[in-house]
């Protein structure tokens, strides 16, 4: 027998989207609707139908017919596809905005890290935002003065704590963010994809606080892309699928069904995909990857040269391409950046709307792997789909060695051994 | 995982998320849990507010004493506008004292939630401390003109009148009424950014319908009772005769205005409940 922590019964959130396209018989008809329209508005306005207001009819459910239990100290994450309902879930878990239908009942106070440095200002010093923030995130003036050292020293900028956080490197500032968020101290912790901040040693620090509120007792439901951390943090996954639970079991259960579903995803065509993040003026359209020797075989082998294209639909200034390779169990091995620059990188005028990394040496053992694609330009994040495309690693030489038959590793690294003779 | 059979806890509260159906009341409760949060958010808008200015918090004098220059140029010396016998200086700015607090809450609070779309987007506090904060941090820039307010008194001799006892209801009045029509103005401007730019419409015509350039005194009674639907006419009348001892005692036209501001600020505090739950999903 345990308590329970978060009950969610038949929850559903219809969202209201787009405008109403009208087929008007007569243009006066059109006419007298273009007059009429406003006051409609305003009237539904004022009377406080939110969406009549915005005359949006069409409707998507984003979740629907939601149901599961958490007991009290578990550690749930919850996995799925970009708009699988997995933001909208925690939203209305933490009651930023309200279920269409069904309820959900949370026994316990509730802390929320869906975004670090929401609510930072940066004219204000660290200290000042420390505050602001820590009122933000619910906590009383006195539980933030007695832990301003704690959370000062965890974010390690104790030198800084009076300059204002305008100042701070990005880093930095994200440090004091997740510090003040992650000392939070609720019964219930609801935590989304925040962990991908700051730097190796930083996020390292943030993992451990994590384990630490999930060996204290205390319930957190925790929804992340990275398939690695999660199974390192949670003991049950619950995955969702185009707003409805697909799995509900142990995280491993949860991950493998969810990987599953991504494979399924690439046999679509990119440019149908409608589970992507971004706003969408340069979309990603199609990928390609190959060997990048002889004659472009799609056979990638370990230790040989490999070539990834990616072609988008719009040029928007500022482009770059950011794409992360993942293990056939979903943990991250690696990541390019096209705005990180090499002395060898070109511009080509030539190749059309198309981004094409070359590698000379594949450094990747045998198995299957699968890219997620991030388009960035305009200083916003354009698209992003997971699961863009994925491939097989066949067995190869790096620089005339064979490959670690382990089976669990996914680097191979070149490498010269001296050994002892006699 | 198949759950055995979990129980309730009692000890702690439970809080359940649901669909509100139509009106409901007002969260006041959670927020008065949450009133610290309002003062940092009011803290936060005080010391934000005159950052990287030159002259800082001058700004809070220069408004109202630059408009009290200009209406007694054009409407005190040139079209002679009658001024209840007072000096037309002091006339005007003790109206322009509490009228500049309202129109500046109204600027700031309308568009307090579109400004923090990103917190509101991401984390959940009442919805309601951010206008009303916004409201709350233009009482230190009240305060100030008030001093100068005092200062342009003692210059032409004038010394407050005993009525200046009531002058804290007249304060509380123009709080009332701004944050009513702030609580409206800013739930609306979440759904349509018209709100936006009717504002500085709204505050034009609004003044000139307020008796800052002019006394009320022009009117006669029941006309002047009439007026008091405006609440910020009664908030004006009740200033100056607080601090100046105008003898058109503004009983009757004080109620009306009372009332007004009541009824402004309860049917906010309703709409705004109503609508806020949409807020997160239209931002």
């Amino acid at each position: 027998m345990s308590d329970i922590a978060i009950n969610v019964d038949s929850l559903g959130k219809k969202f209201q989207i787009g405008g109403r396209q009208k087929s008007y018989y007569r243009l006066t008809d059109q006419l007298v609707d273009t007059i009429v329209a406003p006051f409609r508005r305003a009237s539904n306005l004022i009377r406080g139908h939110a969406g009549a207001a915005a005359d949006l009819h069409e409707t998507i459910w984003a979740l629907k017919n939601i149901s599961f239990q958490v007991k009290s100290g578990q550690v749930v994450g919850i996995i799925g596809r970009n708009g699988a309902g997995k933001s909208t879930l925690l939203k209305i878990l933490t009651g930023i905005s309200d279920p269409t239908e069904g309820y959900a009942d949370i026994y316990g106070r509730v802390g929320s890290l869906l975004e670090v440095g929401t609510g930072f200002h940066p004219e204000l010093t660290g200290r000042e935002n420390v505050y602001l923030n820590g009122a933000i995130l619910g906590m009383k003036k006195t539980e933030i003065e007695r832990k301003l050292d704690e959370i000062v020293a965890f974010a390690e900028v104790d030198k800084f704590l009076d300059t204002p956080v305008k100042h701070y490197s990005s880093g930095m500032y994200v440090r004091l963010a997740f510090s003040v968020a992650a000392h939070l101290e609720p019964e219930i912790l609801l935590v989304d994809e925040v962990l991908a901040v700051g730097d190796i040693a930083f996020q390292r620090k943030c993992l451990g606080k994590m384990d630490d509120v999930a060996q204290q007792g205390r319930t957190v439901v925790f929804v992340s892309h990275n398939m690695g951390l999660l199974q390192q943090l949670c003991e049950r996954g619950i995955f969702l699928q185009q707003g409805t639970v697909h799995t509900d079991g142990t995280i491993t259960e949860a991950v493998d069904a969810y990987l599953q579903t991504l494979e399924r995803a690439i046999s679509q065509d990119l440019s149908r995909r409608t589970d992507r993040k971004g706003v969408g003026h340069a979309r990603l359209v199609d990928t390609e990857v190959t060997n990048g020797s002889n004659g472009y075989s799609s056979v990638l082998k370990t230790g040989q040269s490999a070539r990834f294209v990616f072609c988008v639909d719009a040029f928007v200034p500022g482009i770059a391409c950011n794409f992360f390779i993942h293990d056939a169990v979903g943990q991250p091995v690696t990541s390019f950046y096209s705005r990180l620059q090499g002395p060898e990188d070109t511009y080509d005028p030539m190749n059309g709307l198309k981004f094409v990394c070359e590698l000379d040496e594949l450094l990747l053992l045998p198995g299957r792997y699968r890219i997620d694609v991030a388009i960035v330009g305009d200083n916003l994040l354009q698209d992003f789909i997971e699961a863009a495309a994925v491939f097989e690693v066949a067995e190869g030489q790096v620089r005339g060695r064979p490959s670690p038959p382990d089976g669990k590793s996914s680097v191979s690294m070149s490498h010269r051994w001296t050994i002892p003779t006699r | 995982m198949k759950e055995t059979t979990l129980t309730i806890p009692s000890d702690l509260p439970r809080t359940r998320r649901e669909a509100s159906k139509g009106w409901a009341w007002p969260k006041l409760r959670e927020l008065w849990e949450y009133r610290e949060l309002l003062f940092f958010f009011a803290w936060r808008d005080i010391k934000v507010r005159y950052r990287q200015t030159v002259m800082g918090a001058l700004w809070a004098i220069i408004q109202p004493f630059f408009t009290m220059v200009i209406f007694s140029l054009f409407f005190g010396r040139l079209a002679n506008v009658p001024s209840d016998g007072l000096p037309y200086p002091v006339f005007s700015f003790t109206a322009l004292v509490p009228w500049t607090f309202f129109a500046n809450a109204l600027a700031q609070a309308s568009n307090s939630l579109v400004i923090n779309a990103n917190m509101v987007k991401k984390i959940y506090f009442p919805r309601l401390a951010l206008p009303i904060a916004t409201v709350l941090a233009g009482v230190v820039d009240f305060a100030l003109a008030f001093l100068v307010l005092l200062g342009i008194m003692l210059y032409y001799g004038l010394v407050p009148t005993v009525n200046i006892i009531w002058l804290p209801f007249f304060t509380l009045l123009a709080l009332v009424t701004s944050l009513g029509v702030s609580l409206w103005l800013a739930a609306m401007n979440v759904q349509f950014r018209d709100v936006h730019y009717t504002i500085p419409f709204l505050t034009q015509a609004w003044l000139f319908v307020t008796p800052i350039a002019y006394p009320s005194s022009l009117l006669s009674e029941p006309w002047r009772t009439v007026y008091g639907l405006n609440p910020m006419a009664g908030v004006v009348e009740g200033f100056r005769w607080a601090l100046l001892g105008t003898d058109t005692a503004p009983g009757r036209m004080i109620m009306v205005s009372v009332l007004v501001a009541v009824i402004l600020f309860v049917s906010g505090a309703f709409y705004f409940r109503r609508m806020e739950q949409s807020f997160a999903d239209v931002l």
